[in-house]
């Protein structure tokens, strides 16, 4: 039972990294789409990094470059350019798939360097917790930080507030003096550097090593966990974890029923659907403004100024 | 810009970046070229083999024409052209008689179950509230893990547990191919057919207005009375239809099957055409015997020089990249604003 709840949480630990990342960036206001491409082309070039300098923290350090190289793109070209974020972030989406896979030849089931085990000493002693929380490596542990830290930079701090304002009322912030392009090209930035550490985290950890397509598909549900998450970040590492668990299940299903072990890796999107379908009802807004303490875990709206230019007059 | 500068202008630099891309993959650059016109263009059998990708691509072409239009961003479109694929397969497997009834059921079936995708997602955005783009995805990924499932479930070949593909059709579900050729006369005229009817719809017609309409402010095409939820399902209607007779294609067409990959990105690909030929279905449907020239000459590459064919899809998507921050840079310096339909109103 413990082995199967800590298999759940390191098998999470990209996603966590990639739609919290994506969650800052649309928290700015700015559509990140490419991430199932940028995922890809982050984990062949940070496999390949690290397998080369024989360095897991320079694996990881190129696969975050790379997300923040193509999440610039994004950036310049929807917030100087005014193109339209949509278009850009899905051609992105196929050209860093595609140059994942020309370059990564040379990287295909070659042995590499993978992030070693650190159980913290201590903390994994503490039963139940300690075992399911605190037995893995410096990568999952990095990803509970993550999602915990966003969640209280958006919240608990002055600079979160203003991070809210620029994606939620872009005019209101600028009245206030806020530069409001300058953040969000900022924060798409940092979520982009995020999304790249997702693609490291799988191939030098969770997915070790590379082969065409290794982490296909990851991009798209992690774009599905932000919303389903609301754009809160620990709500979304929430979803992250009921994912794990879909695959872990999936995992101990397919010797008894493969058939079904094929389906649950789609039903993250169903499963996405039926919430936004269930949160837009009007009864079902109804209950969540009736109950406060019910509002963070049911509100699911997304920033006022997402996907929207912002042009200082 | 007019039609030929749409269409001509990418081409160049679209060749100036191929050659590019060569010289840094340490490849000659003059003999790589012409390896991929011989390799698509070379001969009878290559060109047959180039049209056999055009047809998917023109009709996905045909189909996003109509829902960008209307302003809509149908990523779902890969999932259409798998569930037509689907359809056509059941059509194909369970109607008898002679050839022409068959093959009629399976495009009608193939034609209604993509329309079918499509409006379920035009659905999800009207009602629902959820965004075409995230519904779309979501109907990819169910259209593909339907066709898994069919493919090692109920329509699993006998004894055989195996995502290759179904059992092959009896002959009479097979769209007629040319004598040593693989493409199908049928799917090349319906393929011009859906390009020149998509073109005429949206240019003369009252519904093409009313979708450019719909595509260019909703609001105030509500408030000019035009019926925008109806607008706004029958544009994903026909979409699909178009999306899901490339499916048919596939399957009577080409393959004589299911298989899992029956749009093989396509429908993908088709959405880098339209963008890249501003929306506009002749010149993007042109721009699609190029690309497919380049996908069928890349194989060339492959086996004759040893370059990876992902340079094919590099070449592509970075072509389409270069154009749009081509537009935006050249839109800035005019000091305009805003390229291409409007962005997103509600990402939900």
């Amino acid at each position: 039972m413990e082995a199967t709840f800590a298999a759940i949480v390191a098998a999470a630990a990209p996603l966590v990294f990639a739609s919290v990342g994506e969650t800052l960036s649309e928290r700015a206001g700015v559509v990140n789409l490419s991430l199932d491409g940028t995922i890809l082309l982050a984990a062949m070039t940070g496999f390949a990094a690290a397998s080369t300098s024989g360095s897991v923290t320079l694996g990881f350090l190129a696969a975050a470059a790379v997300g923040a190289v193509i999440a610039g793109i994004v950036g310049v070209s929807s917030i100087r350019l005014g193109l339209n974020q949509i278009a850009v972030g899905f051609v992105l989406t196929l050209l860093a798939a595609e140059l994942s896979s020309f370059l990564g030849g040379p990287f295909v089931r070659v042995p590499g360097e993978a992030v070693p085990a650190w159980p913290l000493p201590g903390l994994s002693q503490v039963p139940w917790v300690g075992p399911i929380l605190f037995d893995h490596n410096a990568s999952v542990y990095a990803s509970y930080v993550v999602a915990v830290g966003a969640w209280w930079w958006l919240y608990r701090t002055r600079p979160g507030l203003e991070l809210q304002a620029v994606g939620e009322r872009p005019e209101a912030a600028h009245a206030r003096g806020i530069a409001v392009n300058r953040l969000r090209m900022g924060y798409t930035l940092v979520g982009g550097a995020l999304v790249g550490i997702a693609g490291a985290a799988f191939s030098l950890d969770v997915k070790f090593g590379w082969s065409e397509g290794h982490t296909t598909n990851f991009g798209w549900i992690a774009l599905a966990i932000v919303i389903f998450g609301g754009w809160d970040p620990v709500r979304a590492a929430l979803g992250c974890w009921l994912f794990g668990a879909l695959q872990v299940l999936a995992l101990e299903l397919q010797p008894v029923l493969p058939g079904v072990a094929q389906i649950l890796p789609i039903i993250p999107f169903p499963l996405m659907i039926l919430t936004l379908v269930v949160v837009n009802r009007p009864w079902f807004r109804a209950v969540s403004d009736r109950r406060p303490g019910l509002r963070w875990l049911l509100r699911n709206d997304p920033p006022a100024g997402l996907g929207q230019r912002f042009v200082p007059s | 810009m007019g039609t030929v500068g749409r269409t001509v202008g990418p081409v160049v630099v679209a060749l100036a970046m191929l050659v590019g891309l060569l010289v840094l993959a340490d490849a000659p650059p003059l003999e790589a070229m012409r390896l991929l016109v011989s390799g698509s263009l070379g001969s009878g059998t290559k060109i047959a083999d180039t049209l056999v990708v055009w047809v998917p691509l023109a009709m996905a072409a045909a189909s996003l024409a109509v829902t960008f239009t209307a302003g809509l961003w149908n990523i779902g479109v890969e999932g259409q052209i798998i569930a037509g694929g689907i359809g056509a397969a059941w059509a194909s497997r369970t109607v008898g008689g002679p050839a022409v009834v068959v093959l009629v059921a399976a495009v009608l079936a193939g034609v209604l179950a993509g329309a079918a995708w499509g409006v379920l997602t035009g659905v999800l955005k009207t009602r629902g509230g959820v965004n075409e783009i995230f519904a779309g995805v979501g109907l990819n990924f169910a259209a593909t893990g339907l066709a898994i499932y069919l493919i090692i479930g109920p329509w699993a070949r006998p004894g055989v547990a195996s995502t290759s593909g179904t059992e092959l059709f009896r002959e009479a579900a097979w769209l007629p191919t040319l004598a040593g050729y693989r493409i199908a006369p049928i799917a090349l005229v319906l393929a011009v057919v859906a390009v020149v009817g998509v073109w005429g719809l949206l240019r003369g017609t009252r519904f093409g207005l009313r979708l450019r309409a719909v595509g260019a402010n909703p609001v105030a095409a509500a408030r000019l009375g035009v019926a925008v939820e109806r607008t706004t399902l029958s544009a994903f209607a026909i979409g699909g239809g178009l999306a899901g007779l490339a499916g048919a294609m596939q399957v009577n067409g080409l393959h004589h099957k299911l298989v899992p990959a029956i749009s093989g990105g396509y429908g993908f690909l088709g959405i880098l055409l339209v963008l890249l030929a501003a929306y506009k279905v002749l010149p993007a449907a042109t721009l699609a015997v190029f690309f497919a020239a380049v996908g069928v000459g890349a194989s060339q590459l492959e086996l004759r020089l040893d370059l990876d064919s992902a340079l094919a899809g590099v070449f592509t998507s970075l072509l389409v990249l270069l154009v749009l921050l081509g537009r935006g840079l050249a839109e800035s310096f005019r000091g305009r604003r805003a390229v291409g339909p409007s962005p997103l109103e509600d990402v939900t």
